[in-house]
């Protein structure tokens, strides 16, 4: 298995806590993010409708990528509980949001995660498992693809780069080998292929302290070269911008590249970008319950704004579907460029 | 430490049309026109523009087609095998004109 490296939080690092995360980011000569926004005539980041309802159920993975938001890795303990999630299963049911969305850590990794896809495949809901694929070789969770498969749940996978080097320095040693293993699984039971439904979405992140490239051309050179290389293959690729927090940000800080990355962040602002971003259509809840505009946010602890239910237990659709998003200097990584989503490119 | 070539004089580039803002503007649109997806993908042009930066030797440019040709997907491998492509070319120019030597020498000896 891939070797594993200390979290954030287990070597008692000061990036462990997020409000110096966010002071770090605050204190490079960038202008503010609200400022471009406003410059651009977006006035406040609004959200329009929930089309997903994001729920990350625990922070414990099998991996410890090093560009990891979340800090995630086998010593988390922040699970989860039965509560949260009848309740997160309640409010989709009472809802008329299509998508539920779960994510981690590692999120098959939660004791509860088979029942909270058979409980929202019955309530009718697409369903999105956002896997770091290699889970599925562990002999505890080899049930997976085909358990997915038959609840027809889209698998989006983290794969870096096509090639071996990029996607092992970002996510460990031999991690390449095991997640091309586990793309042949799912396509043998359908995945990825014309006609069968099953969707089958790769993610990729940078390896490195540099923007992603065009999605359209990336895709088309991944399609014909996963498919050449090892019969691979698979519906869209995502590009996805490293956000400049958790894991990622203590590398751009150890390699001494957080104000060049910051500053092309920033120069590369994009307002088509900025109308697109997940946060407009997403209500994400984290762990313990508490809501959240999106995942990054979860992790910086940047609740939702004044007089807004903060808790699922609370949550309102109506109040939730107009909210004011809570912005601070890590938005610039969703609206760079082509701009930056769970589902790739915004503008 | 001061160097001539400093790497954030490169965000100083656009000062060159400050004078010449329709020259500029010229070379921007036929520039951007160049590296954007044709008959050669995006990622085929950033490494050519690496490869090329190496001969000119401009280290701007081997900074900023570096970065480049990562952002278009490209790896270390090929990135590496196209400045050996640019050496290749070099070395090759160097040594056929060894030719003109060679007949010069022929032409002026006995």
């Amino acid at each position: 298995m891939a070797k594993i490296i200390p979290t954030l939080v287990k070597r008692g690092h000061r990036l462990a806590q997020s409000e110096t995360q966010r002071q770090i980011l605050r204190d490079l000569p960038l202008r503010p993010f609200g400022e471009a926004t406003t410059m651009e005539g977006n006035h406040s980041l609004r959200a329009n409708g929930i089309d997903v309802l994001q729920i990350n159920i625990g922070k414990r993975c099998n991996l410890t990528c090093q560009h990891c938001h979340v800090d995630a890795g086998p010593g988390r303990k922040e699970v989860m509980t039965r509560e949260v999630l009848e309740a997160c299963l309640r409010f989709l049911a009472e809802s008329d949001i299509p998508t539920l969305d779960i994510t981690g850590g590692a999120p098959e990794m939660h004791p509860y995660f088979r029942e909270a896809v058979e409980r929202a495949d019955a309530l009718g809901r697409s369903i999105i498992d956002r896997c770091n694929l290699t889970i599925t070789l562990l002999p505890n969770y080899a049930y997976l693809p085909a358990f997915l498969a038959d609840h027809h749940v889209e698998v989006i996978a983290s794969l870096p780069s096509y090639a071996h080097r990029q996607t092992d320095a970002q996510r460990g040693d031999g991690v390449f080998e095991q997640s091309i293993l586990a793309l042949q699984r799912f396509n043998e039971l359908g995945y990825g292929k014309e006609g069968t439904g099953l969707r089958l979405n790769l993610v990729t992140n940078p390896a490195g302290a540099y923007l992603p490239g065009n999605q359209q051309s990336l895709e088309a050179d991944w399609k014909r070269q996963l498919k050449r290389r090892y019969n691979i293959e698979f519906n869209h690729l995502y590009t996805i911008t490293n956000m400049p927090i958790g894991r990622y940000l203590d590398y751009l800080i150890s390699s001494g590249n957080l104000e060049t990355y910051m500053e092309k962040l920033v120069n590369a602002f994009n307002p088509a970008a900025a109308d697109g971003v997940m946060c407009r259509y997403t209500l994400s809840v984290g762990w313990d319950g508490r809501l959240y505009d999106c995942d990054f946010n979860q992790m910086l602890d940047m609740e939702l704004g004044p007089q807004l239910p903060q808790s699922i237990f609370d949550a309102e659709l109506e109040t939730l579907r107009r909210r004011v998003i809570q912005i601070d200097q890590h938005c610039y990584g969703c609206t760079a460029g082509a701009g930056s989503s769970c589902g790739g490119t915004t503008a | 430490m001061e160097t001539y070539y400093d790497p954030k004089d490169l965000a100083h580039f656009p000062d060159i049309g400050k004078d010449v803002p329709e020259l500029w503007d010229k070379f921007l649109a036929w520039y951007n026109a160049v590296f954007a997806e044709g008959a050669l993908s995006e990622r085929e042009k950033a490494l050519i523009a690496l490869a090329v930066a190496h001969t000119v030797q401009c280290p701007y440019c081997i900074d900023a087609y570096s970065t480049a040709a990562l952002e278009k997907g490209a790896d270390i491998e090929q990135m590496t095998e196209a400045v050996h492509v640019a050496a290749a070319i070099r070395g090759g120019a160097t040594l056929v004109h060894g030719v003109q030597m060679r007949n010069h020498v022929h032409k002026l000896s006995m």
